[in-house]
């Protein structure tokens, strides 16, 4: 496997709301989904407790399993989307499912960290573009979001563009599909003087 | 000549700036050097797979150190003195580890094994936790090692694939925020009684972006236990980490473990330790101040650790919240628990009692709770449960007797490991039950399916097994 990662440039898709607030990682995917040593297949656990009944069939109330949602690669949450454990299989259970994006006011510092580095883009906004995206009129399916990495714009249905912020290296990452490790690696000898300053 | 004095430093700006390999630009954020690597089985083996197909080796496996915890069973040992795995799943997640430990050289501590135990609980038992240093873990409550004036936090398990690779991880330096505790606890009130108000009062989200410094004389005047519970819960109010400043209740803590500097190291290393704390004149981003006289002993209510309140206090009304989200955010959590506003915890029955896990599992959290069981018992139809934090501490207890009281007031004395707190190891609620928990997590189902939890000091949680109901042990004496 080389340094390199698929880049992510641009996210243009449907959205689905999930007005939730504080969604913890326990509830994208809860732990007993991971006793797992792989990260793939872990879409199907997404919101596992939320999505499927005692039985395990759909409920349809939630919004995942409702017909707007199919293929809606936008995820727009409630505030503080991500806090508790640092689990990466929230990402992964993410990616799995088919989303590309997570749009929210505020992101919790570990999974907004672990979502860089799977090609999942949180998107900090404004509380007030959040809700007009949370009550934008819809019919049936939600209209398509714009996200683009390179200007940090989102543009929402009626073509406003709205700034969100990523920090620069990541920002560097996300455009040419550079993976952190490769970064680290090549900084082995200072890492090496370091060391031999500090044994 | 002028005299510039060096600019008043945070404890945290100290241990940030002596672990920088190379400096954050514009562009790049800092290679910070990483002293310790903590390893469990959940959060590891995706790394591990990440290094076989790059072909990289582990580059410091002598500051790595692995445990299983978060998937083993803790349940009574067999004849031969093995603790059974009875779920495939968790043995071939446990047996993965053990084979990327054997493959990579790092020292491991299986389960059942003499040092076993909870991640955060052995790493300082066995001295592996010092002042000044940078551990990490895929694992959120690392902030516990912050108790001892270390900069500790969660990563995600790419992140265990950098540090595994490289003893390094690029991270953009956080803000600072202090929380000072004035004053001095009252009797019955306890470290976990701290850190939920702080919670309470910064909400689940307000300490994101920020490493907390907890100060004052009521954080001073704590034991190295009851520090690791207030900063075991930094992550529940957003912080990455919790940090308080090493003083002589730390030296005497660290002082002959076994991983602990010995002879001339010890005086270099305490030394450079005593230079740790903040000096005089430094700011942080942010100051919240709490005071702890005023403190009562703390339940939770709701769905996650901010939803907080005196155990004597009454469930907050959604129509008093400061905006529609947190009314939505407090209805949903009140229906999913099954709780009405306005309603009163103490007396509510609960079916479970759990007292484990990375925040209260220690010694001291196991004498308070057996101080009161001691003649008493567990209510009839309520199952109590008490988890150790590591084999040491069960040796410990057992050595004290404390598992007798446990045992004979009814309660169930388990082995070592995260338990109940997880619920991803065969210990878990049924769903719709409640529970007075010593964990960490309220969070819907983090306790099994449908669990219900309320979280309490050590203390809570003993007096309302024996009460059968969410009581405060200071009112006990009249049961």
């Amino acid at each position: 496997m080389s340094d390199t990662i698929t880049p992510v440039r641009t996210v243009e898709s449907t959205y689905v709301v999930l007005e939730a607030q504080n969604v913890d990682t326990d509830q994208i995917i809860p732990a007993r989904f991971l006793k797992v040593t792989d990260r793939a297949g872990l879409g199907d656990a997404l919101f596992a407790d939320w999505r499927y009944d005692e039985d395990g069939s759909p409920r349809p109330d939630f919004v995942l399993n409702r017909p707007e949602a199919r293929g809606a690669e936008i995820l727009v949450a409630g505030h503080n989307f991500g806090c508790g454990s640092s689990r990466e299989h929230a990402p992964w259970a993410l990616r799995g499912y088919g989303f590309r994006a997570v749009v929210s006011t505020r992101f919790a510092d570990i999974f907004h960290s672990n979502a860089l580095k799977n090609g999942l883009l949180p998107v900090t906004i404004p509380s007030d573009v959040h809700e007009r995206l949370v009550s934008w009129p819809v019919n049936g399916t939600r209209p398509a979001l714009k996200i683009d990495v390179a200007s940090e714009t989102l543009t929402l249905p009626d073509g406003t563009g709205v700034h969100f912020p990523i920090e620069s290296f990541a920002k560097h990452c996300l455009l040419e599909g550079v993976d952190e490790m490769g970064y680290l690696l090549n900084a082995a000898a200072e890492i090496a003087a370091y060391e031999e300053a500090h044994p | 000549m002028n005299f510039e004095p060096p600019a008043p430093r945070t404890l945290f700006e100290k241990v940030w700036s002596d672990h920088i390999v190379r400096p954050a630009t514009a562009s790049t954020p800092a290679v910070l050097y990483i002293d310790l690597h903590l390893v469990h089985e959940v959060t590891s083996p995706q790394a591990f797979t990440k290094l076989r197909e790059r072909g990289l080796k582990v580059r410091r496996p002598d500051r790595t150190v692995a445990t299983m915890d978060h998937s083993t069973p803790t349940t009574p040992r067999d004849e031969r003195g093995r603790i059974p795995i009875g779920d495939a799943l968790a043995a071939a997640q446990l047996a993965q580890l053990q084979r990327n430990c054997t493959d990579f050289g790092i020292e491991l501590h299986e389960l059942g094994a003499e040092q076993q135990g909870i991640v955060h609980v052995i790493g300082p038992e066995l001295g592996l936790t010092r002042p000044g240093m940078t551990i990490v873990c895929g694992d959120s409550h690392t902030s516990t090692h912050g108790a001892f004036g270390a900069l500790a936090f969660g990563i995600g398990t790419s992140e265990v694939g950098h540090v595994l690779a490289t003893q390094c991880l690029l991270q953009r330096r956080p803000k600072t925020m202090e929380v000072r505790v004035e004053g001095a606890l009252r009797p019955g009130v306890t470290a976990k009684d701290i850190i939920l108000a702080v919670i309470a009062k910064i909400g689940i989200g307000g300490g994101t972006g920020h490493v907390i410094e907890y100060t004052g004389p009521a954080i001073r005047a704590l034991g190295m236990e009851e520090r690791m519970t207030v900063c075991n819960m930094s992550i529940e109010g957003g912080a990455r980490a919790g940090m308080i400043a090493p003083d002589d209740t730390t030296f005497e803590y660290v002082a002959g473990r076994p991983r602990a500097p010995q002879g001339a190291a010890w005086d270099t290393a305490l030394e450079r330790w005593r230079a740790l704390p903040t000096d005089e004149g430094a700011t942080y981003d942010r100051s919240v101040t709490i005071s702890a006289s005023e403190l009562a002993p703390m339940i939770t209510y709701g769905t996650n650790p901010g939803m907080g309140m005196r155990i004597d206090a009454p469930i907050p009304r959604p129509d008093s919240a400061a905006d529609s989200a947190d009314r939505a955010a407090l209805e949903k959590a009140l229906h999913y628990m099954d709780l009405r506003p306005g309603e009163r915890l103490l007396g509510r029955r609960v079916d479970v009692v759990f007292v484990g896990s990375c925040t209260n599992s220690r010694i001291s959290d196991l004498r308070l709770a057996a101080g009161v069981l001691r003649g008493r018992r567990v209510a009839p139809g309520v199952r109590m449960l008490v988890v150790p934090g590591s084999q040491q501490v069960k040796r410990q207890a057992e050595a004290e007797g404390l598992h007798t009281i446990f045992r004979e007031a009814g309660a169930e004395w388990r082995e070592a490991g995260c338990s109940m707190c997880i619920a991803m190891n065969g210990d878990s609620l049924a769903p719709g039950q409640y529970a007075v928990s010593t964990s960490n997590r309220n969070f819907e189902g983090r306790q099994g399916k449908g669990s219900r939890t309320f979280l309490a000091s050590p203390l809570t949680a003993a007096a309302s097994a024996v009460r059968g109901a969410i009581a405060d042990a200071r009112e006990l004496s009249d049961v």
